[in-house]
């Protein structure tokens, strides 16, 4: 099995290779710019004048969708290695699982009716 | 060929978890910890653990640093600007002494304790069926009560984030 | 561990890629033209040969014109923002979408003399789990690349396709679960040698016809995953100019559309996998044709390898056809709508489907 993994291992060094080639390539073979001129490094805001760094107020709505994501990937997870012996554990695995979802379902539904997943 | 192996990874790892701690950029500090939780991952494969080794980098580098991730760029933490006033260097130099301490008392630890089992691994050691099986067998308990902390923290996320009745953070 | 097996890795892992890259080139000239054709109009034809008919095709355009020109155009990094980042962002972006065709098998296996050379870059126990693990990590190049173009704008688009993406991941997780279920496995190889039965002779025994809703589920997860339309708020053509990567160009730009068209090939390489009987063609076993009508054609191996090998790829265009036609056909979602439909509704019929068949496997053994 540990064999296998070269397979991976040369995938990911040419896929390295191939992608920072790509990346990279434009910065080689890119024009060089001969005006310096100021306007050209501001950020795209359609012609107005930038309207601050990239700071402020953002939702706190993008933290709990994370929090969440982390809770139900877990679940998920949970899952995979109990999909591969359902066959052997039978119906008081179904059960076991049943439980574990029933409850995590208790918490969506929690987080449903909070609206915490509303107007994301 | 194993042992090379793993003197390169474990070099690695130390580096990017030392990049981790010293690096002033918190955005920076953050992929230096998603490179150090996959090269764990990659220590894991070599320890024949490869059901851990995926879920390492599904939950940990996939989903744990994506919050840090969001949570670093939301609040937009800044450069970490060390102080340069007596007490923090005193105290940086007791934090450093303290660390040295910890890492040699492990070390004499590790060391004094059992030898490592070098046998191979039976066939199937770490794969996900070996997993599944011991799982949903042995430790059913351990597995139903996950999901109720599980449960809490969902709850409490909700209560924290909602707390001010105003949805923004700042 | 002979050096012959690492040559063979190397191959075999080479030629992966070169499909998937090229794959993505001939899907956006498909997609160029196809939208031509769908909106009726001509689509893109000024670069050619002398005007030659099949120059003129747009191909030149696409698959030459362009990539020289991103090629070429200066690589400007915006005012205050991070170089180093500027310069991950992209490659973290389409880097780990690469990698996960390590695990896809394309093919059954070569036969050559005394050694057997499974097609499929690494036969991994947890094949499933390392592709959904490497797309995981594909998020980050859509958070970074909005950070680090010190544009509030930019970072907005980011967050938001990160937090689309992360939201349809768990879809797309659990829709996967009814199809381990049903084969009990998580090693690709198996599950596509696994299809190769029929049912009463006739019909062959893919996965869709086992898990038909889990396909659904996937799919529509899966082209959320890659931000095509109707999920493309991320990037919002029109809205938030390019959203996440406005504040790219050159062939860092060409990096964020490449992965665009990548993802659609993994999802529609993952769903042919699982679903559709991967490299599988119907009555085709190891030694030729098995009619159900009794007749036998027997083939050369090289003949059914080939013929395996084209029906995985022509599988995987074909599902891929199909986004773009979903892409020119159907309106962008609202950004609620988006996270709506994948906590609210994906999400529970997702659970509702590993439930059925939890329930019909078993019942029905």
């Amino acid at each position: 099995m540990l064999s296998q993994y070269i397979g991976v291992v040369i995938t990911f060094a040419l896929g390295a290779v191939i992608v920072l080639g790509m990346v990279s390539g434009s910065m080689i073979f890119g024009a060089r710019s001969t005006s310096r001129r100021a306007d050209k490094d501001e950020v795209f805001e359609c012609g107005n004048p930038s309207s601050g760094p990239a700071r402020g107020r953002f939702s706190v709505h993008f933290y709990l969708v994370a929090i969440l994501f982390i809770v139900f990937d877990v679940e998920v997870v949970f899952m995979y290695p109990w999909a591969i012996v359902f066959r052997q554990l039978g119906v008081p695995g179904l059960v076991e699982m049943l439980t574990f979802v029933a409850i995590l379902g208790f918490g969506l539904a929690y987080v449903w009716k909070r609206g915490a997943l509303a107007w994301d | 060929m194993g042992a090379i192996l793993f003197l390169v990874l474990a070099v690695l790892t130390i580096a990017a978890a030392l990049g981790v701690i010293l690096h002033p950029n918190p955005v920076k500090s953050a992929l230096f910890l998603i490179v150090t939780l996959f090269l764990l991952a990659v220590v894991f494969v070599l320890l024949e653990a490869h059901m851990i080794a995926a879920l390492q980098i599904i939950v940990y580098a996939g989903a744990i640093m994506v919050l840090f991730v969001f949570v670093i760029m939301l609040l937009n933490l800044g450069i970490d600007d060390p102080d340069r006033g007596r007490r923090q260097v005193v105290l940086r130099g007791l934090a450093w002494l303290g660390g040295i301490v910890l890492a040699v008392e492990l070390a004499l630890l590790v060391r004094g304790g059992p030898a490592g089992n070098t046998a191979a691994a039976p066939a199937g050691y770490g794969g996900a069926l070996a997993v599944a099986q011991s799982l949903y067998t042995d430790f059913l308990l351990p597995f139903e009560l996950t999901s109720i902390l599980l449960l809490v923290a969902v709850v409490g996320a909700v209560v924290l984030a909602q707390k001010q009745r105003r949805p923004t953070i700042s | 561990m002979g050096l012959i097996e690492v040559g063979i890795a190397g191959v075999k892992a080479f030629a992966v890629l070169m499909m998937v890259l090229n794959l993505s080139a001939i899907l956006l000239w498909v997609e160029r033209k196809g939208s031509a054709l769908i909106q009726d109009r001509i689509g893109a034809n000024r670069a050619n040969i002398f005007g030659i008919m099949p120059f003129n095709l747009g191909f030149i355009n696409t698959l030459i014109a362009d990539p020289l020109k991103l090629l070429t155009k200066e690589d400007v990094v915006p005012k205050g923002a991070d170089k180093f980042l500027h310069f991950l962002a992209p490659f973290l972006a389409v880097f780990p979408v690469l990698v996960t065709f390590a695990a896809v098998p394309f093919g059954d296996q070569l036969v050559i003399g005394d050694t057997v050379i499974n097609l499929q870059v690494a036969d991994l126990d947890i094949g499933i789990l390392y592709v959904l693990a490497m797309s995981s990590l594909a998020v980050y190049g859509v958070v970074l690349g909005g950070w680090a173009s010190n544009s509030r704008w930019a970072l907005l688009g980011g967050i938001r396709g990160s937090a689309q993406m992360i939201s349809y991941e768990i879809a797309m997780g659990l829709a996967l679960i009814g199809v381990i279920m049903t084969f009990g496995t998580l090693d690709l190889q198996a599950i596509a040698r696994a299809q190769g039965h029929h049912f009463f002779d006739v019909i062959p025994a893919w996965g869709i016809i086992y898990q038909p809703l889990g396909f659904l589920i996937f799919l529509i997860a899966g082209i959320a995953e890659s931000k095509r339309v109707p999920f493309d708020l991320p990037e919002g053509e029109s809205e938030l100019i390019s959203g996440y990567f406005t504040e790219y160009s050159g062939m860092k730009q060409a990096a964020f559309m490449l992965s665009d068209f990548a993802e659609s090939v993994v999802v529609a390489g993952l769903a042919t996998t699982l679903f559709f009987g991967a490299w599988q063609v119907p009555f085709l076993f190891r030694d030729g044709f098995h009619f159900p009508g009794g007749a036998i054609v027997a083939l050369p191996h090289l003949v059914v390898v080939v013929m395996q090998i084209l029906s995985f790829t022509i599988k995987v265009f074909v599902l891929c056809i199909f986004q773009i036609l979903v892409r020119w056909t159907l309106p962008r979602y609202r950004y609620d709508q988006v996270m709506d439909l994948g906590w609210k509704y994906l999400l529970p019929l997702a659970l509702a489907n590993m439930l059925v068949t939890g329930v019909a496997i078993v019942l029905l053994g």
